[in-house]
């Protein structure tokens, strides 16, 4: 039964059962270094210092802060000299703006105090979103580090003005030799950035627009450009969808990301209809990690079975070769054309090929999921012209380049060619937000402002017109891209003036500035309708599954991660930390390897007694290119295969802790994110990473998860006592076996009046994605402590996101209760390891209502409140951690070190500029207290207030914790139980509604739901 | 800076008393000129109320200035101007067109209600002017202008204190001298008092149970100031430190009742009651350049007069970037920075306006009698003790506000209460005030 199944968090769990005993007898040791500091005698003795001269330092030294400590320090308060109107000192503001940086793009809410930003948030009135990277987006703008200060030529300050004065003259001079310039950016869409790119290019016609995007879907453009004559990118309702079939398409993940959100709205159990979703892959993804059935495939098979589906729909017979997964793909052919319109297929292979026969099926099924009409314009770049680009570079014929916020010097495969282009060029100027390998090699370097200090449109579909509007003056002397553009081309109106009559012009028409402005956006219509032309796609899909050649080497399917994504960010250090949704591993990237593989090469992962995991080196060569990397070794990945991310191993201007990783751009050839006939090599050398996967024992409690199909949950009765899928736990009392909630240690307490909180967590919404963690950041001032203490398992993420496997088989005993062969049995453990199921579970401080943290506190430190929240008194503290020893799930947190003010974790809170991000509201924990998550105490408590000082109960849903509010698919929903309206109330009633380790009777104030999963039974 | 705000206000008072005498010792002789009181207390009335937002006597604020304005102008011109400056102008006056270029076409209201006899007395009033204090009524409190100053410059103040005390040395040797000489002596005193000590010492020595109470005596006596002490390690009643500026707020809240949320308007928003900005002190200040005649202000142990207190409006111009002779900002401004006098730890969440909007608490309960503080400081000790007391005792009015409704009715049913503390709605949690 569903939920008697083991879970395992490692392949070394799985392998070797010991070690998770000696793990767990481990957990609580800290070693002291009595040898370190005694250990050498003779140092010791022949030491100046004495003990009594040691007795002396520490009295007077004690002495001398006593006495220091008497007289407190002398504050002083600056108030305006003219005070703005909207701003009132200790009063967050709230601005909708857009971000766009070239990778990710959202309509977003900013939330400043005393005029600094402090929190992004997603403005869920233009349907916008939020991922992690756009989370911790706020914090790059505080990168004192790498942001651009100053213009500058030659490694010399100069001024704007004669900075204009002299590329103008430089530009002029080009233009009247009529010598080639090329202005390369990133994809802005932005509506009104195009057509000052447009006024510029009148005024200087040799000048040429490149768009590059590092993480390029030109293959997809381009087949969108072939079918429907648009370069965009697809639409997908997927909320509308009965079966989703996905070969490689990550797109929970990073494929053009965003769509988690129609994601699980087609997959509420309670409908009683969840989409069906199947993924082909060989890494394995955020996706694959929340299909219904995942299949692993290796990249070539992907192909095949692309193709192998094109015919079975299409009845069309091009060349192709069978594949260990035809039965399925036969399956899902008839499963599609059951589906008809509700069905369709997506595929991740950048390739224009395999886009155009996934154009092609879903044209066949003639499918209502995939929109040609309200496109995606976030990803603009074009392959092909950006390797006309590279090739007159190389060959000199370029004379000019202006760059915007790319770094091809990282970025680009051959990279070496672009620099050595670059030296033949008279002028380079690169417009940056932040320095990079690129900016450092151009003439001259001005900075650009960042988004948030910024004005600007965005227009990532058809029908959302963004706004983006500055939260804060420019922190440093920087000028915005189009302004400096607007100056070149000798338009003498600022850039605000000319947005503003651009989008009432072109835009708003009859509607008000102002008012959208307000909202930070504006819906119109669709005008871009798409026409499907006629074109051959048996070509196409002949010419794809000639292209997957079989070779002999191993097959690279590089990826982006949830946390850098292409490596925009990555001096960000809540991105750097922030763990892997799948391997739980921060601070790095490596090569993922099927556990097959690895055993054949001899790869392995060893954990360390203290929870760490260790890794070897592998050389990676394609077509001369080395690289070395860690192998991780994943579950699920497809045999043969293997994944690397890119966006990791930048170097130039990052901080020391911040260079991490391995740079995967070179093997990235003709960005195509699959890769045949890799070699793979074991090298010398161990890897430490620091993953946070095993440091957790759950030491035997599998019940913490529960898991059941959709045809149970429709038909079984939840607390059935032998079948159920939610049933309580059983306690023995009185010899008799009775429900564990019957019986209890303590008294209840009367809950019924005023607030009493609960947070809800759906596992069959939750797809991991973990933006939660990264708004706790920011809402809570979570400190970042860095890769070595991450290793040794202090890392300090009030919220986590456990990650479980799960197999059906996974003892012979589980065999023999299937009635499987010897044979078949050893093939169902080897098999079931190597595609695993997985379930995300968030985990946070359960503010449990009988809590054994706070019956152990020798000073009362943490108590409980009224309305169910644990709270946890910092001033009170004094570290002796009984408390975290005594919480059966993990989430007390301790402050081994002062993490704010120390150069020795020299990340956001060791400088004025990081520490702007710090939210007002919420102290800074210093060395020797425990944390955790206070259930945003501060966010409820201002709930309260304001409406008591609007003499109102509070309203319905009113309440809300940073990570509810960030939460895309509304997996995580906050309130007040005593308020019968709230969501929560009945959620908390629901038949899925359970407690982690209810046999405990802690009872939690966090409900979980339990997760359904659409097995697609009859 | 805490030294500085605290150092010996005794010594100043010692001083200050001499600059009393001091005043005392400059004789001023009033001159008495003839003066209609009743006609210059009538036009000192209607200029108060009509005139006096945009002219001064002797100085030009929005308007010129109106001391003896009739050696200037016309009377009859006077009226007309007066009654209807418009209709003056239209009917091409030159001199009248010439005013009103002059301050950048800045129109003056009509005052067409005045009659002849109002217009005579408000012209009286600017020609005699103020009606001068009578300095037999002079007092501490009251100190005559002119061109004395409310204190004496130091030099003074260090030569009296240093004749003061030759003169103690003098008295005292005097007297040494006369007990000499009535043959009093003073050495046989000291001894028997020593011998009485010496003999206590001894009783005290042979009894064990005396030795034993006067030692507990002394160690809870020793526990009870080395405890009182360190308690108050932190705590700040009191504080009063030496701010930029010589704000009194007996001046503001007290004399002239400007309500406290006026200035600290964020109290009813905000967690920080915040220090006003410079623009809120020119709201006033613009046509406030100088304290009234005989305001007298205690400042950091000094009495500050009408001089000095002028010059410290003029620190707020500064800040703000006005100029007082052109009436116009410069652009030119330099942001005061005040001394923070109320600091809570880091770890410690508090909010003006829970206390201020919805506990509808008034400023004094916890910053005193700000209204008599010519010096702010620290009235309440800010411990935690201090917060929970109140907490503990404070009922909170669960009638009309809807918030509290439900509250109210389940409590009323239940229990049959009709109030309850703050402490009772769970004023007390940690996590209320900590996080």
């Amino acid at each position: 039964m569903a939920s008697d199944k083991k879970y395992w968090q490692s392949v070394e769990e799985l392998t070797n059962s010991s070690f998770v005993e000696t793990l767990s007898k481990n957990e609580f040791i800290e070693e002291i270094l009595t040898d370190k500091f005694l250990g050498n005698k003779e140092t010791l003795s022949n030491s100046s210092t004495s003990r009594r001269d040691f007795l002396k330092y520490v009295g007077f030294t004690t002495a001398a802060a006593t006495l220091a400590a008497c007289e407190g320090p002398v504050r002083k308060s600056i108030p305006y000299v003219v005070k703005p109107n909207d701003i009132i000192a200790g009063v967050a503001d709230w601005y909708a703006t857009s971000m766009a940086d070239g990778y990710d793009f959202a309509n977003i809410l900013v939330k400043t105090r005393e005029g600094r930003p402090i929190q992004i948030m997603p403005n869920k009135d233009a349907n916008g979103t939020t991922s992690a990277r756009v989370q911790a987006a706020i914090l790059s703008l505080y990168d004192e580090k790498l942001r651009l200060k100053e213009p500058v030529k030659d490694g010399k300050n100069i001024s704007w003005i004669e900075a204009d004065k002299e590329i103008g003259a430089a530009l002029k001079k080009l233009k009247d030799s009529n010598s080639p310039v090329v202005l390369l950016t990133g994809t802005m869409a932005s509506p009104s950035t195009d057509k000052i790119i447009q006024e510029f290019i009148g005024q200087y016609p040799n000048v040429k627009h490149v768009i590059y995007d590092a993480v390029s879907e030109s293959a997809t453009t381009d087949a969108m450009m072939m079918m429907y004559g648009k370069r965009a990118l697809p639409n997908y309702d997927l909320d509308k969808a009965k079966i989703i079939v996905s070969f490689g398409a990550d797109f929970l993940g990073d494929f053009h990301g965003g769509f988690e959100k129609q994601y699980v709205a087609g997959r509420k159990p309670e409908t009683g209809s969840m989409s069906y979703h199947v993924q082909f892959e060989s890494n394995m993804s955020l996706t694959g990690a929340n299909a219904d059935k995942r299949i692993v495939t290796k990249p070539s098979d992907q192909i095949f079975a692309l193709v192998n589906l094109f015919n079975a729909i299409t009845d069309s017979n091009v060349a192709s070769k069978a594949t260990p997964v035809d039965a399925q793909v036969k399956q899902m052919a008839s499963e599609l054309k059951k589906a008809g319109s509700k069905g369709v297929v997506l595929t991740g292979i950048n390739d224009k090929n395999a886009q155009l026969v996934a154009l092609a099926i879903n044209k066949a099924l003639n499918s209502e999921i995939i929109d040609v009409n309200n496109t995606l314009n976030i990803r603009q770049g074009n392959d092909a012209a950006v390797n006309q680009f590279v090739n007159d570079l190389k060959a000199g014929k370029i004379r000019g380049l202006l760059t915007y916020n790319v770094n091809p010097l990282y970025s680009f495969t051959n990279s070496a060619d672009f620099a050595e282009g670059l030296k033949k060029i008279s002028l380079s100027v690169a417009l940056s937000t932040e320095n990079n390998e690129t900016v450092d090699a151009s003439n001259y370097v001005l900075p650009t402002s960042h988004f948030l200090e910024s004005w600007g449109d965005t227009q990532f579909n058809e029908v959302t017109y963004g706004l983006m509007q500055p939260t804060i003056q420019p922190l440093f002397n920087t000028r915005q891209f189009q302004d400096t553009l607007l100056t070149w081309s000798g338009n003498s109106s600022k850039y605000y003036d000319y947005l503003k009559s651009f989008a009432t012009d072109a835009i708003l028409g009859e509607d008000s500035w102002n008012t959208a402005l307000h909202n930070g956006f504006f819906n119109k219509e669709n005008t871009s309708v798409a026409v499907s032309s006629e074109i051959s796609i048996v070509d196409a899909a002949m010419q794809l599954s000639s292209s997957a050649k079989k070779s002999n080497g191993f097959e690279l399917n590089l990826y982006t991660k949830i946390n850098l994504g292409d490596g925009k960010q990555a001096n960000n250090p809540w991105l750097q930390e922030f763990p892997d949704p799948i391997t739980r591993a921060s601070w790095d990237n490596y090569l993922t390897m099927s556990i097959v593989d690895a055993k054949e090469l001899g790869f392995t992962n060893p954990v360390k007694d203290n929870g760490a995991i260790d890794g070897d080196y592998a050389k990676v060569s394609l077509n001369g290119k080395e690289i070395i990397v860690p192998v991780m070794i994943q579950p699920g990945q497809a045999r043969g295969s293997v994944g690397l991310a890119l966006g990791f191993g930048r170097t130039f201007g990052l901080k020391d802790e911040m260079q991490v990783g391995v740079n995967a751009y070179p093997l990235y050839k003709n960005s195509n994110n699959i890769q045949f006939g890799v070699t793979i090599e074991k090298v010398a050398g161990t890897h430490k990473f620091a993953c946070t996967q095993v440091q957790k024992t759950i030491a035997g409690r599998h019940d913490i998860l529960k898991v059941a199909s959709l045809k149970e949950y429709k038909t079984v009765a939840p607390k059935d006592h032998h079948n159920g899928w939610n049933k309580p736990s059983y306690v023995s009392y009185d010899h008799k076996e009775v429900e564990a909630n019957t019986i209890d240690l303590w008294d209840e307490h009367n809950r019924e009046l005023g607030h009493h909180f609960n947070l809800s967590i759906d596992l069959t919404s939750c797809t991991g994605c973990g933006a939660c963690i990264v708004a706790c950041h920011a809402e809570n001032n979570v400190p970042v402590v860095g890769k070595n203490e991450v290793r040794v398992g202090r890392d300090m993420h009030w919220l986590r996101i456990d990650r479980y496997y799960s197999s059906e088989v996974e003892t012979r005993e589980d065999a023999k209760e299937l009635g499987l062969s010897r044979a078949k049995t050893y093939k169902a453990l080897e098999t079931e390891a190597e595609n695993p199921e997985v379930t995300f579970q968030p985990m946070m401080c359960q503010h449990c209502n009988h809590a054994p943290c706070e019956t152990v506190c020798p000073v009362a430190a943490t108590t409980h409140g009224r309305q169910g929240q644990n709270q946890m008194t910092y001033n009170r503290c004094v570290g002796t951690r009984y408390c975290a020893n005594n919480c059966p799930y993990r989430v007390r947190r301790f402050n081994w070190f002062n993490y704010s003010n120390n150069s020795e974790f020299d990340f956001n809170m060791n400088n004025e500029y990081g520490k702007m991000v710090l939210n007002p509201d919420v102290v800074v924990r210093s060395r020797g207290v425990m944390e955790k998550c206070s259930m945003c105490i501060q966010m409820t408590q201002a709930t309260i207030l304001k409406a008591k000082k609007e003499g109102r109960a509070v309203n319905t849903d009113e309440f809300e914790t940073a990570c509810s509010s960030a939460c895309t698919t509304g997996a995580l929903v906050f309130g007040d139980v005593n308020n019968k309206q709230d969501k929560v109330t009945a959620l908390a009633k629901d038949k899925r509604a359970y407690t982690v380790l209810d046999y405990l009777q802690t009872k939690p104030n966090v409900v979980y739901q339990v997760k359904i999963k659409n097995k697609n039974e009859a | 800076m805490k030294s500085v705000a605290l150092h010996s206000k005794r010594t100043l008072v010692f001083f200050k008393s001499f600059t009393i005498i001091l005043f005392f010792a400059f004789s001023l002789s009033s001159f008495s000129q003839e003066v209609d009181e009743a006609r210059q207390k009538e036009g000192r009335n209607l200029y108060k109320s009509l005139c006096a937002s945009c002219h001064k006597l002797d100085k030009k604020l929005v308007g010129p200035a109106l001391g003896n304005i009739e050696t200037r102008r016309d009377r009859e011109w006077l009226y007309k101007w007066i009654r209807n400056n418009a209709e003056l102008r239209a009917s091409g006056d030159r001199d009248a067109i010439a005013v009103y270029e002059e301050y950048n076409g800045a129109a003056m209201s009509a005052f067409p209600q005045l009659t002849d006899k109002n217009i005579d007395d408000i012209l009286y009033y600017t020609t005699v002017g103020d009606p001068k204090p009578k300095v037999a009524e002079v007092t501490a409190d009251a100190i005559p202008s002119g061109g004395t100053t409310s204190s004496a410059p130091s030099w003074l103040i260090y030569v009296l204190a240093a004749a003061i005390v030759v003169a103690f040395l003098m008295i005292a040797s005097l007297l040494k001298q006369v007990n000499e000489l009535k043959g009093n002596k003073a050495p046989e005193i000291k001894s028997e008092i020593k011998r009485d000590l010496k003999e206590l010492w001894e009783g005290v020595k042979e009894n064990t149970f005396l030795k034993i109470t006067s030692i507990i005596f002394l160690l809870l006596l020793s526990a009870y100031i080395g405890f009182g002490t360190l308690f108050k390690v932190g705590v700040d009643q009191g504080y009063s430190p030496l701010q930029p500026i010589a704000f009194s707020h007996k001046i503001h809240s007290g004399d002239n009742k400007i309500d406290c949320q006026y200035c600290h308007s964020s109290a009813k928003h905000s967690k920080h009651s915040g220090i006003p900005s410079v623009n809120v002190c020119m709201n006033c200040h613009e046509n406030i350049a100088e304290v009234a005649e005989g305001t007298v202000v205690e400042w950091d142990g000094v009495t500050y007069g009408k001089a000095e207190l002028d010059k410290e409006i003029a620190k707020v111009y500064k800040a703000a970037g006005w100029d007082p002779e052109a009436l116009e900002y410069t652009g030119n401004t330099k942001p005061i920075k005040w001394i923070r006098i109320h600091n809570l730890p880091d770890h410690v969440y508090f909010n003006h306006s829970q206390h201020v909007k919805v506990g509808g608490l008034e400023c004094q309960n916890c910053h005193g009698p700000v209204e008599e503080m010519d010096e702010m400081y620290q009235f309440s000790p800010l411990t935690m003790g201090w917060c929970i007391n109140c907490h503990r005792e404070t009922k909170v009015d669960l009638k009309g506000t809807e918030y509290y409704d439900k509250i109210h009715q389940e409590l009323a049913k239940k229990y049959n209460v009709e109030q309850v503390s703050v402490a009772q709605l769970g004023g007390l949690e940690c996590g209320k005030c900590h996080y």
